[in-house]
C-alpha cells in the first residue's frame, strides 16, 4: 500500500527521478576518476563544497534577505569551491615541497572545517535566517528535499555531462589511458585535462543532495569499482557504472523516503556496498570466487 | 645531407639541474639513429624536448618541415613502458587506433578506415592475432610491439622511440630489430633510446652519443669510437665493433 503511493505521489516521483539522474552521472563520470587513480579527489571536493554551500545559502540570504536552498543557488557556490580546493592543492604542490596528498589533505581539513564552522554560526546566529532549517542536511544527503526546481538543475547537469561525455569521447579515454602520448601526437592535453577536471567536480557536487558531504565519495567510486569487474573495455564500463549508480540512488532514495528516521544517503552506500561487493565475490574473471575456482581446477 | 631533426642550443632543465645543456644535434633524414649514453645523460628528455612535451628553457629544435613546439602528429611517437596502467579496460586493438586519434576532429570517433590501418600496423608486428585481448593479458614484449603498432598508425614518417628494447627477450628484440630496419628501408626516420652497446653498430646507421652535453653525433663507424664512449660514460670502455 505505501509502495503503491509513493510510485503514484507526486514529491515521490521527483524525488525518485532526481536520485536516478544524480547516480547515472556519477556512476558515469567516477569511472574516469577511477581509472585516473584520483578517488581520493572526490573525497576533497565534496567536502570542500559544503563552504560553497554555506556560503552561497549566506550570500544568498544577504542579497535577498531570505535563505534559499535552491540548488540553482547552492550548486554553483559548491562547484566553485569544489574546483578552488583543487586549484589550490595544485597551487600549493607546484610551489612548495608539499607532495600531492598531503596538499589535498589540507585543503579537505581547511574547506571543511571552515564550512563547518559557518554552517553552525548560520544556525545559531540571531535573528534565525528564515530557510536555514535543512541546511545540515548537505551532511549525509536528503533526498526528500529534492524539488522540481532542483529536478530542472540535476537534469541540467546530466544533460551537460553526458553530452561532453559522449562529444569528447575519444580524447577523454586518451587523457585518461596515456597523457604523455596524448601530448606527444599535439593534442591539447591541458583543456582536456580542464574540461575533465571540472566534469569530475560536476560529478561530485551533483551527489551532495542525495548522499551528502561526508558519503558523496561512495556514489563517485563504488558504481565504477563495481562495472570494472564486469567488463573490459571503457564504454561499457561506463555504462554499466551509470546504471548501477542510478539504480542504487534511486532505490536508496525510494528506502529512506518509505522508512521514517532512516537518512538517505547511508541508505544508498549500504546499497552500492551490496552491489560492490557481489560484483567483487562473483564477476567472471575478475571476481574473487572465479579467480579461486580457476586456481583450483589448475 | 638533409635532416630530419635539428636542435640548437638545446637546453631543459627540471628544477635547478640542467638535464640538457646547449645541445646541438643534427639527426639525418632515413637511417636509424641510437642515443646512447649513461643513466640520467638526458636521453629520454632529448626525445620529449623534440616532441615538445617537456619546456625547454632556451634554445630550439627544428623538424624537417617547421618546428615543433606543441608535438606532432607527423612524429610517432614509442614511451618507455613505465607510466600506462596496464589493467585500463581496453583492448590491443582500441590502444592502437589510439595512434590514429591526433588525426580525428574533436568529436570524431575512430571509423572503418582507423580500424583497418590499426590491424594492419598489428599484423606488421605480428600482434594481429591478440586484437581483442585486453591489454593487461600481454608479455612485456607483446606491449613493446603493441605500442610501436601504435606509432604505426600515425603514418608518421619520423618515430622516437624510448628504449624499445628494454625488458624484452632476445627473440622479440631480435624480431623488433627486423620490423624498425624494414621500416627505415621503406624510407622513414628512427630515433631510438637505447642502452646496450655490444648492439650498437649493428643496429643504427647514426649514433647520438650525449651526457647532458653533446659529446658525438654522427654515422656510427666515425663517431662510436673508444674515445668517444669513456668521454661519455667517463669510464674506459672499449666498444664491440661486431660485424653487421
Amino acid at each position: 500500500m505505501m509502495w503503491d503511493g509513493l510510485f503514484t505521489d507526486y514529491t515521490a516521483r521527483v524525488v525518485i527521478a532526481g536520485s536516478a539522474m544524480i547516480g547515472a552521472v556519477s556512476g558515469a563520470l567516477g569511472c574516469f576518476a577511477y581509472l585516473r587513480r584520483q578517488s581520493l579527489i572526490g573525497d576533497v571536493v565534496s567536502h570542500a563544497s559544503l563552504l560553497g554551500i554555506v556560503l552561497a545559502f549566506w550570500i544568498g540570504y544577504l542579497v535577498s534577505g531570505e535563505g534559499n536552498k535552491s540548488l540553482w543557488i547552492l550548486v554553483p557556490g559548491a562547484i566553485a569551491a569544489g574546483v578552488g580546493s583543487l586549484l589550490l592543492t595544485k597551487l600549493i604542490t607546484g610551489r612548495t615541497r608539499i607532495k600531492e596528498d598531503a596538499g589535498l589533505g589540507l585543503m579537505l581539513a581547511v574547506f571543511f572545517g571552515t564550512g563547518m564552522m559557518l554552517l553552525r554560526w548560520l544556525q545559531r546566529s540571531r535573528p534565525p535566517i528564515p530557510g536555514r532549517a535543512g541546511l545540515e542536511d548537505y551532511l549525509f544527503g536528503m533526498a526528500a528535499a529534492i524539488t522540481q526546481d532542483d529536478l530542472w538543475m540535476i537534469a541540467l547537469l546530466a544533460v551537460v555531462s553526458f553530452a561532453a561525455l559522449i562529444l569528447c569521447w575519444s580524447r577523454l579515454k586518451i587523457l585518461t589511458f596515456d597523457p604523455v602520448y596524448m601530448a606527444g601526437i599535439g593534442l591539447p592535453v591541458r583543456r582536456l585535462e580542464a574540461l575533465m577536471l571540472c566534469l569530475l567536480v560536476v560529478g561530485i557536487v551533483i551527489g551532495l543532495q542525495i548522499v551528502g558531504v561526508v558519503l558523496t565519495v561512495a556514489l563517485l567510486i563504488a558504481p565504477a569499482s563495481a562495472a570494472r569487474q564486469w567488463t573490459r573495455h571503457l564504454g561499457p564500463m561506463v555504462t554499466l557504472g551509470a546504471a548501477i549508480g542510478s539504480i542504487s540512488a534511486a532505490s536508496g532514495a525510494l528506502v529512506s523516503a518509505t522508512f521514517d528516521h532512516l537518512p538517505t544517503g547511508p541508505c544508498i552506500v549500504v546499497i552500492l556496498n551490496a552491489v560492490f561487493v557481489v560484483s567483487l565475490l562473483f564477476a567472471p574473471r575478475r571476481g574473487l570466487l572465479y579467480r579461486r575456482k580457476k586456481r583450483f581446477v589448475n | 645531407m638533409d635532416f630530419a631533426i635539428q636542435t640548437r642550443q638545446l637546453t631543459v632543465a627540471y628544477g635547478a639541474e640542467p638535464a640538457l645543456w646547449s645541445v646541438d644535434v643534427d639527426i639525418p633524414l632515413l637511417g636509424m639513429t641510437g642515443i646512447i649514453g649513461p643513466n640520467g645523460a638526458g636521453k629520454s628528455t632529448l626525445l620529449k624536448a623534440i616532441l615538445g612535451t617537456v619546456p625547454t628553457l632556451s634554445g630550439r629544435v627544428e623538424l624537417g618541415a617547421g618546428d615543433s613546439s606543441h608535438g606532432s602528429s607527423e612524429i610517432g611517437y614509442v614511451p618507455q613502458r613505465t607510466g600506462v596502467d596496464w589493467d585500463f579496460p581496453t583492448s590491443v586493438l582500441d590502444l592502437v587506433m589510439m595512434g590514429t586519434y591526433g588525426r580525428l576532429k574533436w568529436f570524431q570517433r575512430p571509423g572503418k578506415n582507423e580500424r583497418a590501418a590499426s590491424m594492419e600496423a598489428l599484423r606488421q608486428v605480428q600482434m594481429d592475432e591478440f586484437a581483442n585481448r585486453q591489454i593487461g593479458e600481454l608479455s612485456v614484449g607483446q606491449q613493446k610491439r603493441v605500442f610501436i603498432a601504435r606509432a604505426f598508425v600515425q603514418q608518421a614518417s619520423i618515430y622516437l622511440m624510448d628504449e624499445p628494447f628494454a625488458g624484452v627477450d632476445a627473440k622479440t628484440e631480435k624480431m623488433l630489430v627486423e620490423i624498425l630496419h624494414r621500416l627505415r628501408d621503406q624510407g622513414n626516420t628512427i630515433v631510438m633510446v637505447h642502452h646496450d652497446l655490444t648492439t650498437v653498430t649493428r643496429y643504427f646507421d647514426h649514433v647520438v652519443l650525449l651526457n647532458r652535453t653533446l659529446v658525438a653525433c654522427g654515422s656510427t663507424s666515425e663517431v662510436f669510437t673508444s674515445e668517444n664512449i669513456e668521454r661519455a660514460y667517463g669510464v674506459p670502455c672499449k666498444p664491440t665493433l661486431d660485424s653487421p
